[in-house]
């Protein structure tokens, strides 16, 4: 019988001081993702296919609440629709007791659509239509002020239709952390947040309910949580003392890391990130001692996205071809690039191949299939030997790759989750021509 | 395609040139077929007895092998 083939390779040992940061070679395969086999998601689902874990996302969800449950009475998460709004995705969260966070108006119709009642829905971002502010007034929904034009808006859009807005303000400050996330909101230290709550207090159609910030994404600081809750807790206390306003809620936002590893980061971000545990210590400390009365303490509402889906998601590719580079570096071109892994162009993306391979690696790059030069998944990376068709697995890419991906030169592929059972469903079918010309209108005269 | 007469192999894969001082290690198979061409076998008596002994199909052998003499060139062991 003969003997397994492995292509001849020779690498060179490098003499120097050992690097106490270094990282054994990830060589495990992954030959399976919750019990569904690799190749059988690739010979149904195709290759390149992004594979999400419902067991994962409900596990991460359930951590994160008893996280805070544990430590405060009144918690309420909000799912962050911009992170992954394929509705499969939202109905789990929302099953698991997550209210909508919203920052566009296709996403709040989502929301709608996903079941969520109109007072559970948060609408955030800079951009909300006045079409999108009288449904969501309609609805009760709780509208976050972001500036002043749309506090303006709001006041006369209220006054036309006679209804009342159930609103908050979304306030930026100095945590600690640079640059200070200021575009979002009304600032908090140089008194705006204060001049817009008072504004809301005037007017007669507009219920001040809450209080919103949202301090950064990958937040590597609990204590910056920490500053951003008492500032709220602050500003919530003088609602309360100096308007008879007592605020329903304060929503922390979003910005929990998840185990990613940052591109330059010296440790994995295993090792480095703190745990949802961390935040959730931070920022209920800080509320239980700012002054509330025990009856009054305010709902704790938490827009977390990444933290309770990045590894929940996994995407499955292909090897096109290896090749050398010009100055000896291996270099492998995969089916997936940028344009479906947006991530991997600020996470060291942790990469398993699919079977079992031989224990030697070498350093390689890792190329996506697109024409542009640009398209790098890893610029390094110690791997076994691949082959034409062997099969990668790319982990903790469920949050943001499937909303900010892109369609360019190549199509953007199925997305599948594998339910508890251990059964996989398609919940987005891979992008087809007729699909992309879809929108597409050509002129009369162009017609031959 | 000759490897320099000076370089030194062990039979686990190392492999050093002391004209440079670089050091290297190898895979099996790399380590295998250093050894034939140490033992002045040619380029096709040595792809045989790759197939015979391995699983693998001639075209990606072919392949794999221009890609291993490309990486002896780069590493300077080559007589050429």
């Amino acid at each position: 019988m003969k003997q397994k083939y492995e292509r001849p390779t020779i690498r060179k040992m490098n003499t120097g001081l050992m690097n106490k940061f270094g990282t054994r070679t990830d060589f495990d395969p992954v030959e399976s993702i919750d019990g569904v086999a690799v190749k059988d998601l690739v010979a149904q689902y195709g290759s390149p296919v992004f594979v999400l874990s419902e067991k994962q996302i409900r596990r991460n969800y359930q951590a994160a609440l008893r996280s805070f449950k544990t430590r405060y009475p009144k918690v309420q998460f909000a799912w962050s629709y911009k992170t992954n709004y394929l509705n499969a995705v939202c109905k789990v969260f929302h099953q698991e007791g997550s209210w909508a966070e919203v920052v566009s108006g296709f996403e709040y119709h989502k929301a709608l659509g996903n079941g969520v009642a109109g007072h559970q829905i948060i609408f955030n971002g800079p951009d909300k239509k006045e079409a999108d502010l009288i449904l969501a007034i309609e609805n009760h929904s709780l509208i976050h002020i972001d500036h002043f034009d749309e506090l303006y808006l709001l006041i006369q859009i209220t006054q036309r239709i006679n209804k009342t807005a159930k609103v908050a303000i979304r306030v930026n400050f100095d945590t600690g952390v640079y640059p200070i996330w200021d575009r979002f909101g009304f600032n908090y230290e140089n008194g705006q947040a204060w001049t817009a709550i008072n504004k809301i207090a005037k007017a007669d159609k507009m219920e001040l309910v809450g209080l919103h910030c949202h301090i950064g994404t990958f937040m590597l600081s609990t204590a910056a949580y920490a500053v951003a809750a008492a500032k709220l807790c602050q500003l919530a206390l003088k609602c309360k003392n100096e308007l008879q306003n007592p605020l329903q809620y304060l929503d922390l936002g979003g910005g929990f890391p998840s185990t990613n590893t940052l591109k330059g980061a010296y440790l994995p971000g295993v090792d480095t990130v703190p745990s949802v545990e961390d935040f959730a210590e931070a920022i209920s400390n800080t509320i239980l001692e700012a002054g509330f009365d025990t009856d009054e303490l305010p709902l704790l509402i938490l827009e977390s996205g990444r933290v309770l889906i990045d590894d929940a998601g996994y995407l499955i590719g292909s090897v096109l071809a290896n090749k050398r580079l010009s100055d000896g570096r291996r270099a492998t071109i995969l089916d997936f690039g940028i344009n479906i892994l947006f991530t991997s162009n600020w996470y060291d993306h942790k990469i398993s191949v699919a079977k079992e391979s031989g224990q030697y690696t070498e350093e390689t790059v890792l190329f996506g299939p697109l024409c542009m030069n640009i398209d790098v998944i890893r610029e390094s990376i110690m791997l076994p030997l691949l082959e034409r068709g062997d099969q990668v697995v790319v982990h903790k890419v469920g949050a943001y790759n499937m909303t900010q991906w892109m369609q360019f030169i190549n199509m953007r592929p199925a997305v599948v989750l594998i339910d508890q059972q251990a059964k996989s469903h398609l919940i987005r079918k891979p992008e087809n021509l007729t699909y992309l010309e879809m929108m597409e209108v050509v002129p009369d005269y162009l017609k031959i | 395609m000759k490897l320099k007469a000076n370089i030194a192999t062990s039979e686990n894969g190392f492999i050093f040139n002391p004209a440079t001082g670089d050091s290297f290690t190898s895979n099996g198979i790399a380590a295998e077929i250093l050894t034939y061409m140490k033992a002045g076998e040619s380029e096709a008596e040595i792809k045989q007895k790759i197939l015979d002994r391995y699983e693998v199909e001639l075209c990606q052998l072919e392949r794999d092998w221009d890609d291993y003499m490309l990486q002896l060139k780069e590493a300077n062991l080559l007589d050429l």
